[in-house]
């Protein structure tokens, strides 16, 4: 059912698979010949092909980022920001939405074929890092025939590609907005990466990797690495408002034998649940180490302001207050590096009680926030053309 | 003479002591109006400090540098002598501890600008005075109870805390809105200048 598409929806959308046929040098040093990409696009692009922004999405996401699928009930997973009149708007801007490499939504990847094989990827995808996206990205980019990007936007990893990108190709991108991301992971997260990677090689299912060749999945591994992600991602506050100490089933009432199960592990079970068949386990591996091996600076003597005076574009920098997965402190780090560097930028925290999560909910003044930078690029670029 | 002339004034002094292409940082920066003007007439390089939601919202509308932060917090997050000018208007007196955030001040920029409301203005004086209350004037319009201005202070006071921790007055200005201000104020300031704006150094 899509009835209740709004006038602020961008309504229904379609997928294209494009074949970038340039070949992708990764970091490893693998060679992809050719990669194919899932993209969606909303808006229109403006004839000197200025007013593109690009969304680079985190760990689980996909291409589809806003409107409807006919028949789907859900939007993208951006939809609260991205339409008519929205913080995105795509009355003024032509948003590019690509599923990345690596991950499991149709774009290159371990489900895909190997062509040198003709069997999935499956384990054997090579290891990738957050600018092999940006390459891929810019391999997009050159395709669409755009020049400059008037924004790179992402949250968590999705910020990540966005500060990389400002260092890779500072003159292909006038803005570069980071929300709820760091400039590097903490041990505490990587090792809950670490717990979700081996809760999937822990399931007999997983076949060190090659499950798709022997056709079975490990879904309770992944179901469960997504349980931990999960709690991560939400607030100690919103999980007490949400679930509290509510049952689903049973009682304590005395004499009562039967088994009792608490709503938080109701709905836990059941995100894992649905998570392990949309996604992929390799995928889910290869993109937390992505993430863990991010260092925006590692290059730059450690030194992100060193780093970051390699940046031409301006900066939006946003955190919620409640986010202890990436939490506003490293939002601040990146803000007084970029300060320090000299480099335009403005930075909110944004109060909410969602946890790492937040960044894809509504919440007004997020809303705002990103809505008037936005604009603001907006009525630039419109004055100079 | 009304109000948007006493900020013309300042902003006038403001625009007068920052150089130009210099980096600003302003402390408790509003909704931005000071940084547009100071970037646009002297091509500074801005940045202001806020926590309010809707000054930050219009700041980041105007396309001024804003960051949200908590300046009774600290600002430890800034390196010494990061910053050419540090500005604060009409926001010390709302300080938790004054005297730390001048230091910090000092030690981030190489010179700042600071304005306050003088509590010893003769219409604060004379409302203590003669009514008993608390003054509640154009400048001062709120309640004891709810203001957030927490410490009233007099430009004697200023300048006997400068010279307690050797800070160098280099300049200031005076404004005052009545017309016995704009006679008297540069003569007897602590009585006849409503705001006053100093730019000092260490």
């Amino acid at each position: 059912m899509t009835s209740d598409i709004s006038a602020s929806s961008v309504g229904l959308v379609k997928v294209e698979k494009i074949l970038i046929e340039t070949p992708l040098t990764l970091a490893c040093g693998v060679v992809l010949p050719s990669h194919e990409l899932m993209v969606e696009t909303y808006g229109t692009l403006n004839a000197d092909k200025s007013n593109a922004l690009l969304i680079c999405h985190a760990l689980s996401g996909s291409h589809h980022a806003a409107g409807f699928y006919a028949g789907d009930e859900k939007p993208g997973w951006w939809d609260s920001y991205i339409g008519p009149g929205k913080a995105m708007d795509t009355n003024r801007f032509f948003i590019v939405s690509l599923n990345n490499i690596g991950s499991c939504f149709g774009s290159t990847g371990p489900t895909t074929i190997n062509p040198e094989s003709g069997e999935p990827w499956g384990a054997e995808f090579p290891v990738l890092r957050a600018r092999d996206w940006v390459e891929s990205q810019r391999l997009l980019m050159e395709h669409l025939g755009i020049e400059c990007w008037a924004a790179v936007i992402g949250g968590s990893l999705g910020g990540m590609q966005a500060m990389r990108w400002a260092l890779e190709y500072p003159d292909k991108l006038a803005n570069s907005i980071v929300i709820a991301s760091s400039m590097k992971l903490t041990a505490q997260n990587i090792a809950f990466n670490e717990l979700a990677r081996r809760a999937i090689q822990s399931d007999p299912d997983f076949c060190e990797g090659n499950y798709l060749q022997n056709n079975t999945a490990p879904r309770r591994g992944l179901a469960l690495a997504r349980m931990i992600g999960h709690v991560t991602y939400l607030s100690d506050e919103l999980m007490g408002q949400k679930f509290g100490r509510e049952l689903r089933s049973g009682t304590f009432d005395q004499g009562e034998a039967a088994p009792i199960e608490f709503q938080v592990e109701s709905y836990l079970n059941y995100q894992g649940e649905k998570f392990s068949g949309d996604f992929d386990a390799n995928a889910y591996i290869l993109i937390t180490k992505m993430l863990d091996y991010f260092d925006l600076s590692r290059e730059y003597q450690n030194d992100p302001v060193q780093a970051f005076s390699h940046a031409n574009c301006d900066f939006l920098v946003v955190a919620f207050s409640s986010d202890w997965r990436f939490s506003p402190k490293r939002s601040r780090e990146i803000t007084d590096a970029l300060i320090a560097a000299g480099k335009n930028v403005s930075f909110a925290e944004i109060d909410s009680d969602q946890g790492h999560d937040a960044f894809l909910l509504p919440n007004p003044r997020y809303e705002q926030v990103l809505g008037n930078y936005l604009s603001k690029v907006a009525d630039k670029l419109e004055g100079a053309a | 003479m009304n109000q948007a002339e006493s900020t013309r004034q300042i902003n006038n002094s403001i625009h007068s002591w920052v150089k130009p292409k210099s980096r600003v940082l302003d402390l408790g920066c509003g909704d931005g109006t000071l940084l547009a003007q100071l970037e646009q007439d002297l091509d500074i390089r801005g940045y202001g400090l806020e926590i309010d939601p809707d000054s930050i919202n219009q700041c980041v509308a105007k396309g001024v540098n804003v960051v949200e932060q908590d300046l009774n917090k600290g600002m430890a997050n800034f390196a010494d002598d990061s910053f050419d000018t540090v500005i604060m208007t009409q926001a010390l007196q709302a300080m938790r501890f004054p005297h730390l955030v001048l230091d910090e001040m000092l030690r981030i920029g190489s010179q700042c600008v600071i304005t306050f409301p003088n509590f010893g203005h003769w219409k604060a004086r004379a409302y203590l005075t003669l009514r008993g209350r608390m003054p509640v004037t154009k400048q001062l319009t709120y309640q004891w109870y709810d203001t957030p201005n927490i410490h009233f202070f007099t430009y004697s006071d200023f300048e006997a805390l400068c010279r307690e921790r050797n800070i160098k007055i280099l300049r200031k200005q005076f404004v005052g809105e009545h017309f016995l201000d704009r006679q008297l104020k540069n003569l007897w300031p602590n009585l006849f200048a409503e705001t006053a704006v100093y730019h000092l150094s260490k």
